[in-house]
């Protein structure tokens, strides 16, 4: 229609009418949609609208799906970065305040308290008393489940009670684990330092050992290392026990005596024990002690090396016994893999 | 929205917003930091649902939508929480709607105005129900909640109750003064 007008001012200002009219529309609907909102109420207030809810409970369900992945951490740590300051100021602020509720503890609360404490206080008194006495017993049992995986053999774990005295002459300790324990005669006893000695005899919750600086204790022993000569390390011989713990110049050593008598071990080479593995008295690889002197006998022609064990025996606490593998045991056996089994 | 509504009521949208956004925020670190010293036996009082329930009885629609919605997920996300994010949100989304849906039949009912304080009560009881509840059993959903959940949320509701009318009129005047 306006085409058909005259002038084309004229049919500008028509189309500008034409272009403001549905601009009045539009405002027109969105206060419809405003009163709408508050549902039939004239008070101008809104009522919740269906759709808001559910897009925000959808919201809420992509929230708790994003957080099975790690996306919303950063947001985390926004939040926190944010709150974490403001939580720090409100708590400092309000400390005078948060002590309130303790104003209202009765005397009969007040008193139960410091029974409370007091028997707490004993109880963590005692623990402090017999730390040192626990870490070092901790640490024995440490060393044994180390020499578990050291050695590659199961370990009975027992502790010795009683040691010989020295007038028998004969160096021998009990220790408190028997055949119920798994232990049978002639197995290796071991601390986390090397070889001990061997199991005598069994009783059920008991065993005596026979310490290798006995004098009747024969070990075999093989030296680690190359000798002067330059011959091949892995010389064989018996490593005899002194006899004699302490008082002598040779006190707790032990002597070996090289089937090859020409070999000259070095001081500080290592002597291992040599065995099947299986049998016993003495399983293979336990390590005995390292070589402090060799010196030849002119009379009987043969060379003597003496052996410094690695064991001190004068403070033997908690030893393990090996046993194979599948010992049933009425205590927990040291697995070669260094767990309790 | 929210400048909509703000227009309709002729405030200035901007301030109400602010004052809203300021008062979630600080019930939410309140809620965090000074609520567990009062707990009873670990079980704080909701602020933030309290202002939810407020901002809803006073402002209704969509601003009690929105409010519990942002409430809940700055709950859901600020620093000791470790739950799924989102479970707060839903909480506080729905007790939003509650006390919107309690002011409008309350206007229609009773005309414009406040409700009347057994109104803001029971609504309060309603919502801190729902609230809880809605939290406890989204956990349990995703396990991760114990299994005990009626006496933690009994107690939180009697907690809710007994904050409620030292909480509430002060909200309500607040929300109401940035109103006009």
């Amino acid at each position: 229609m306006s085409l058909l007008s005259p002038r084309p001012s004229e049919r500008l200002r028509k189309g500008m009418e034409q272009r403001k009219g549905p601009k009045s529309m539009v405002r027109r609907p969105r206060e419809r949609l405003n009163r709408r909102g508050s549902l039939e109420t004239s008070s101008g207030g809104s009522g919740p609208k269906r759709s808001w809810l559910i897009v925000l409970i959808l919201c809420c369900a992509t929230l708790a799906t994003l957080d099975q992945t790690p996306v919303l951490e950063p947001a985390r740590t926004a939040v926190g970065e944010v709150l974490s300051p403001l939580e720090t100021g409100a708590a400092m602020v309000a400390r005078p305040f948060t002590g309130i509720p303790e104003w209202f503890d009765t005397r009969d609360d007040l008193r139960e308290r410091l029974a409370e404490l007091e028997a707490e206080n004993s109880t963590l008194r005692r623990q402090v008393e017999v730390t040192d006495y626990g870490r070092a017993k901790l640490a024995e049992y440490e060393s044994i489940t180390r020499a578990a995986e050291d050695l590659g053999y199961a370990l009975v774990p027992a502790r010795v009670t009683a040691f010989g005295p020295a007038q028998t002459f004969n160096r021998t300790v009990t220790i408190d684990a028997g055949s119920a324990a798994g232990i049978r005669s002639d197995m290796s006893v071991v601390t986390g330092d090397g070889l001990a000695g061997r199991v005598l005899r069994v009783t059920k919750t008991s065993a005596t050992v026979l310490l290798i600086v006995d004098a009747a204790s024969v070990v075999g022993g093989r030296v680690g290392g190359a000798d002067t000569g330059g011959k091949k390390s892995g010389q064989v011989g018996m490593v005899r026990g002194s006899g004699v713990v302490a008082g002598r110049s040779d006190a707790g050593l032990l002597t070996l005596d090289l089937i090859d008598q020409s070999a000259a071990p070095l001081k500080g080479d290592t002597v291992v024990t040599w065995g099947d593995g299986r049998a016993a008295p003495y399983v293979s690889g336990l390590p005995i002690g390292e070589v402090t002197d060799t010196f030849a006998s002119v009379r009987d022609s043969s060379r003597t090396v003496r052996i410094k064990p690695y064991v001190d025996f004068g403070s033997l606490d908690v030893v393990g016994v090996v046993v194979p593998n599948d010992t049933l045991s009425d205590r927990a056996v040291v697995t070669p893999e260094g767990e309790l089994r | 929205m929210s400048e909509m509504d703000a227009r309709a009521s002729g405030a200035a949208p901007v301030l109400r917003n602010v004052l809203v956004g300021m008062l979630v925020v600080i019930a939410v670190v309140l809620q965090l930091s000074v609520a567990p010293a009062f707990a009873i036996r670990d079980i704080t009082p909701d602020l933030a649902l309290l202002v939810v329930v407020a901002v809803a009885l006073t402002r209704g629609g969509q601003a009690g939508l929105v409010t519990g919605f942002a409430a809940g997920v700055l709950l859901d996300l600020a620093p000791p929480a470790d739950h799924t994010a989102g479970r707060w949100a839903l909480s506080l989304l729905i007790v939003g709607y509650v006390a919107s849906r309690v002011r409008e039949s309350s206007n229609t009912h009773n005309g414009p105005g406040r409700p009347n304080a057994l109104t803001v009560m029971a609504t309060v009881a309603a919502c801190s129900f729902i609230g809880v509840s809605i939290f406890a059993v989204s956990g349990l959903i995703l396990g991760e909640a114990p299994l005990t959940l009626l006496p933690t949320v009994l107690i939180s509701v009697g907690y809710d109750l007994l904050l409620a009318p030292l909480v509430i009129p002060m909200l309500l005047w607040l929300i109401g003064k940035g109103d006009f």
